[in-house]
């Protein structure tokens, strides 16, 4: 029965978010007009910045259920943990990406070495260094235990990479958004787009996380039932 | 006090193990020449422009050779039990960890005052006249490393992979400390002073050991104990 439920809110809130995002797509790429300095390209940003939040998201999630975790050892929250780390791991690429191409044309390069995009990359190999991290480990509770130690490490970087635009003085672009500049540096309209496009994305990295969390589950109880084989 | 005075006989137990058998100290030492000679052959190691990436190269130097120290530092407990003896005894974990992290910093600042002359005469780089202020950058950034580097070695000591493990997780994780201890290395062999538009960087180092030390310190209990 919980598992039915389950599904049926995983299947929901998929189908929602590709509507959505079908329905953003729709609105980005037709309905609004060019930017004024930087043409068509533009759009890039309703996913960048979006997938960059997402993945933000998802590391304070995990930073929080792994602190959860040390607390009260319960093996829901490191499932949550890791599930959250992938699906974080996945759009701090796609955020990378779409950071390149969009560098691509209006720097005319792929990447440089400015203090954003630098942090960006080590938080990708810091959270990469965690999934390996949990690869090498076989025992279950060592590996839930030292890996939420990483994760609460692991954090760091992404507030350094939140704030490294305030900072240093870098070639990425400054804060557009509102909250950030207080105001009128970004059309309403354009801004409205990004946020429900971030929601959109957070639906659907939300539904990935609980497909990867019931994973983890099923694995956790494979691994129990080896464990009663092997003592019979 | 007590913890203090703990914490000192652990890492006081470190050096002389580490001083009778010497293993870590002279690989690491040993590499750190080795990379040295490697550098000279990447690019022209006389020439001016040599000096501008000297705190770069010698922080490199550091970091490759210092997670050979780190890699030992809780792995040396694992013959023998040693790690359970060590964790049995009335000592709180968190004062084994400072101990070891003592001991680490002793043993990497070891490695960077013999690889600094060497290094100075090879790449000729004066560095003599700034010991002092460079002391103190090397101390603070080396605290660091041997903090993250201490932690870490004690996260992956049970993993058959550790030796691979550990430079994978230290190294990105390193990497405000090291940025730091590259800029303010650079700036003091130039002969220009670390205070005024540089002083942000020795914020950032002792921002970052602060708040990692505290970290590591919270943490390591869980850790070790589990």
């Amino acid at each position: 029965m919980r598992d039915a439920v389950r599904r049926t809110i995983v299947y929901a809130m998929t189908a929602l978010g590709a509507v959505w995002l079908a329905r953003n797509l729709y609105v980005i790429l037709l309905a609004l007009p060019d930017e004024v300095a930087q043409g068509a390209i533009y759009r890039i940003f309703f996913f960048h910045l979006p997938a960059w939040f997402t993945c933000f998201t998802a590391f304070f999630a995990a930073g929080v259920a792994s602190t959860l975790y040390l607390i009260r050892r319960s093996p829901g929250y490191d499932a949550f943990a890791v599930a959250a780390v992938e699906v974080g791991v996945a759009f701090t690429l796609i955020g990378l990406v779409t950071g390149m191409v969009w560098a691509r044309i209006i720097w005319g390069i792929w990447w440089t070495w400015d203090p954003r995009l630098t942090w960006a990359f080590i938080t990708l190999l810091v959270y990469l260094g965690y999934l390996m991290l949990r690869r090498a480990i076989d025992e279950a509770t060592e590996r839930a235990k030292n890996s939420a130690v990483l994760c609460i490490f692991a954090f760091t970087s992404v507030v350094i990479t939140y704030k490294a635009i305030d900072w240093w003085r870098t070639q990425h672009p400054g804060p557009v958004l509102s909250f950030r500049t207080g105001g009128g540096t970004i059309d309403p309209a354009m801004e409205s787009m990004l946020f429900q496009n971030w929601f959109a994305l957070l639906l659907v990295a939300s539904a990935l996380v609980l497909i990867r969390m019931r994973q983890e589950r099923i694995e956790r109880e494979v691994d129990a039932l080896r464990r009663r084989a092997h003592a019979l | 006090m007590r913890f203090l005075r703990q914490s000192l006989t652990v890492a006081a137990k470190d050096l002389r193990s580490e001083l009778r058998s010497k293993e870590a100290l002279n690989a690491s030492l040993a590499f750190a020449l080795v990379i040295l000679l490697l550098f000279s052959f990447a690019f022209d190691p006389t020439a001016e422009t040599t000096r501008e990436i000297s705190g770069g190269l010698l922080w490199l130097v550091f970091a490759f050779a210092g997670t050979l120290i780190l890699n030992r530092s809780f792995a040396r407990e694992l013959a023998n039990d040693c790690l359970d003896a060590l964790v049995a005894s009335p000592v709180p974990p968190a004062a084994i960890f400072l101990g070891k992290a003592l001991a680490n910093l002793v043993l990497l600042v070891a490695v960077e005052l013999v690889s600094l002359p060497v290094f100075g005469v090879f790449y000729n780089v004066r560095w003599t006249p700034h010991f002092v202020p460079l002391l103190g950058v090397l101390l603070l950034a080396t605290w660091g490393l041997a903090v993250i580097g201490t932690m870490f070695s004690a996260l992956t000591v049970n993993l058959r992979l550790r030796e691979l493990m550990l430079p994978v997780l230290v190294y990105p994780m390193i990497i405000p400390a090291l940025m730091a201890a590259m800029q303010l290395t650079t700036v003091l062999l130039a002969g220009e002073p670390v205070w005024g538009e540089n002083w942000l960087w020795v914020r950032l180092l002792v921002a970052f050991n602060v708040i990692f030390t505290a970290l590591a310190l919270a943490l390591v209990e869980t850790v070790l104990l589990g």
